[in-house]
């Protein structure tokens, strides 16, 4: 650890509630903890008789296997629930499901939920941290800290660096939490995307909108590039995914025109050819599987902050 | 039973009266104000630094009985109410069965009779079912003693009905009352559309949702040259319409709820069901031009659209809430702090604006003190400073974000043509 910082909170759900010195000694922690997974026993004991439940009211695959990757590494003890299949079908509300499992005596809920803010009601019911991995259009803290990480690891530190966003940004928590964090550690932010996917008020987060591609790529250090989700009945009127991919994919030629170091980034899963071309994601700009190895030490660290927070046994690792 | 209220702050804005004196209630009616009024037998009130008004009449109550007793009946509803200081609420027809026809206003009346703690008027459904298609039997519900029409929650979406809806209700002599919303443009927002729903990743309401249906609004009451009045008012766009309307001599009035006053979209920010209504907390330059509306007289009455929900249909996903707080027990505490004590208005206006303009609005009685008339009177301690806590909630229910609330001003005492039914802050079940 680099410093004796006091972690308080037991929750995370959101990056738009952490200090800057919140998000960095996040990020500090999750440095100490990407060894352990290059060691060949990969694990240690620091969360060993916790136990977490996961609980995904919406598929995912990446964010719920890194997040039990990460509780495995610590020694957590794991459920796994696919609220699909359990009570909520039977009328049980969100309230009610935390005050039952928290009787099962878990001390982390990891939850991924459709609705914006189901994170943020969960913790009203339960004493146990609550750790929010995506929650509809609000927030996903945990991919803006491995994304936060992963630039921090390329170029040393985050403030003065020009991020562009693109893609559908109306509809993603990924932009959002990225947007509050870069913004809080001092980076250029700006978003690019036809206006009807923009959010509105997009210039009150303190970012720069375009719909000029050209112009957000100018200068900037690196892109994070956004999934389309064609498949969204509320904007109909959208231009086609040929039509989008022509003005606005990421491709070689675009990024011939940019920084040569520029970094690519991609909170996944990729649509190959729509918003971005093969060749830029697996080319040499692309940081897009450092990011998902990255995932891992970042929700390592979390899981261990938010678990020991109320406990204040913050001060050693191992 | 004979009541003797002296040394109040006699305050009957319709009289043009405000003097400290005596009241006398006698068979239940206002027999006598006069200083220094002397009756042998009578019970004597002292109300030495209170505030004696007529009773509070909300025009927009949902008691969710019959249908809906898990969050409120006309008991525990009446009670709440008397305990705001209300002695009438006009209760809205979204119960289940809708009361949109003679035989529902016959049971509900039913219930009312024998149960209701304040007078009970009953708005019914202005078109079967609130479905916006087929009106109501307006002279058959006129003649079973309803107040006033409405489809509340439900706008009257086609135009031409909605001119119907006036021409009959004017010929049945019925008041109408328009929850104006452009469905197609709020569709499936669930607060203020703004930076902050943009930032919560909720989907938003906007103004216009409101504002242009009041806009249709004030064409079918013109068209018609019949009343009409609006309820709930939340937009700044809102307010500049209906006051260019009035100026225009179009007949509409219009009421604002105490939440889109004193609070903000900013109390949504923590995602709580409580915080969930429609129309829905608006920005702070809202909330600003409903007071000075209600200032200017642009706005006639302040309304509570007291609408109680149980604690599972709140405490869930912001998405997944049903819109609505409860209000008649914090109406006049709010609005006292919010419009009078701020020096914003008088509480002489205050009186007005929650007593005498209802009771016309609707052409109901009450909202004044004339000797004679039936004694439903509040008496308000102006000092009392306390904390609102859920304990001490009437109502069924509990979904309201005032909860921690410093309030001042209180209702004391309320009494119901004559009856002492809330006195010194408790219900008086023998009175």
């Amino acid at each position: 650890m680099t410093d004796k910082f006091i972690w308080t909170k037991k929750d995370l759900l959101g990056i738009e509630y952490l200090s800057a010195a919140e998000i960095e000694h996040i990020l500090d922690t999750a440095a100490s903890f990407k060894e352990v997974s290059t060691r060949d026993i990969k694990k240690v004991p620091a969360l060993r008789g916790k136990t977490a439940a996961n609980l995904f009211y919406e598929p995912s695959t990446r964010t719920r296997v890194s997040f039990e990757v990460a509780e495995k590494r610590l020694s957590c003890d794991v459920i796994n629930m696919d609220m699909k299949a359990s009570s909520v079908l039977k009328g049980e509300t969100l309230a009610d499901t935390g005050r039952n499992l928290e009787a099962l005596k878990i001390d982390v809920f990891i939850i991924r939920h459709t609705y914006a803010g189901a994170a943020n009601v969960l913790s009203k019911f339960v004493k146990g941290s609550v750790i929010n991995a995506g929650d509809g259009k609000h927030e996903h803290p945990t991919q803006a800290l491995l994304d936060m990480y992963t630039l921090r690891e390329k170029f040393g530190k985050i403030k003065g660096l020009n991020v562009a966003i693109i893609g559908d940004i109306s509809h993603s928590r990924v932009a959002r939490s990225n947007i509050w964090g870069l913004r809080k550690l001092g980076a250029n932010v700006v978003l690019c995307a036809p206006e009807i996917i923009l959010p509105k008020y997009a210039r009150e987060f303190g970012v720069k909108v375009t719909s000029n591609i050209d112009e957000a790529l100018k200068d900037a250090h690196a892109i994070n590039v956004l999934r389309m989700q064609f498949e969204r009945d509320d904007i109909k009127s959208f231009p086609t995914p040929s039509e989008y991919f022509k003005n606005y994919g990421i491709t070689k030629e675009r990024l011939k025109k940019c920084r040569p170091d520029i970094v690519v980034m991609h909170p996944g899963p990729m649509n190959r050819g729509l918003e971005i071309s093969s060749d830029v994601a697996d080319g040499k700009n692309s940081v897009i599987l450092e990011q998902v190895t990255n995932g891992i030490a970042v929700r390592m660290a979390v899981l261990f902050l938010t678990i020991t927070a109320k406990r204040g046994e913050n001060e050693i690792l191992n | 039973m004979k009541y003797l209220i002296k040394n109040a702050r006699i305050i009957d804005p319709s009289n043009n009266f405000d003097k400290v004196a005596d009241l006398l209630i006698e068979d239940g009616k206002i027999a006598k104000i006069e200083a220094d009024i002397k009756a042998k037998d009578a019970k004597i009130i002292d109300a030495s630094g209170l505030v004696c008004a007529p009773g509070f009449i909300d025009l927009h109550t949902h008691l969710r009985e019959p249908g809906f007793e898990g969050k409120e009946t006309i008991f525990s509803g009446t009670r709440s109410a008397a305990k705001g200081g209300y002695t009438t609420v006009c209760m809205m027809p979204n119960t289940n069965p809708t009361v949109d026809n003679i035989q529902t206003v016959k049971l509900v009346k039913e219930i009312i009779k024998k149960d209701a703690l304040v007078n009970v008027q009953i708005v019914a459904a202005a078109t079967l079912a609130r479905k916006g298609e087929t009106l109501t039997d307006y002279i058959a519900l006129k003649k079973e003693g309803v107040a006033a029409l409405s489809d509340d929650g439900s706008p009257v979406e086609n135009t031409e009905v909605m001119r119907q809806v006036l021409i009959e209700a004017a010929r049945a002599g019925l008041p109408v009352a328009s929850h104006a919303e452009d469905l197609k443009l709020a569709k499936n927002g669930v607060m203020n559309d703004g930076f902050i729903s943009s930032k919560l990743g909720l989907n938003g309401i906007s103004n216009a949702s409101e504002y242009k249906a009041i806009e249709r609004e004030i064409a079918v009451a013109k068209e018609t040259k019949t009343p009409l009045h609006i309820c709930h008012i939340s937009t700044k766009e809102s307010c500049e319409l209906i006051k260019k309307a009035k100026a225009d001599g179009i007949k509409i009035t219009a009421e604002a709820t105490p939440h889109h006053f004193t609070l903000t979209e900013k109390e949504c920010e923590d995602f709580s069901g409580n915080t969930k209504m429609n129309p829905p907390l608006r920005s702070q330059g809202d909330a600003e031009a409903v007071k000075q509306a209600l200032k200017d007289g642009t706005l006639d009455a302040i309304a509570t659209d007291h609408a109680p929900h149980a604690p599972h249909e709140k405490e869930v996903e912001f998405d997944l809430a049903l819109f609505g707080i409860i209000g008649l027990e914090t109406a006049f505490p709010l609005a006292y702090q919010t419009l009078v004590e701020s020096g914003l208005i008088t509480l002489n206006k205050l009186i007005e604006l929650m007593s005498v303009n209802p009771a016309k609005i609707f052409k109901i009685p009450g909202g004044n003190l004339a000797v004679g008339s039936k004694a439903d009177i509040v008496l308000l301690d102006l000092n009392k400073e306390w904390i609102y806590s859920k304990d001490e909630i009437l109502s069924s229910s509990r979904n309201t974000p005032y909860i921690g609330r410093k309030m001042k001003g209180s209702p004391a005492h309320t009494f119901v043509s004559g009856r002492h039914i809330f006195k010194e802050g408790q219900i008086n079940e023998e009175f």
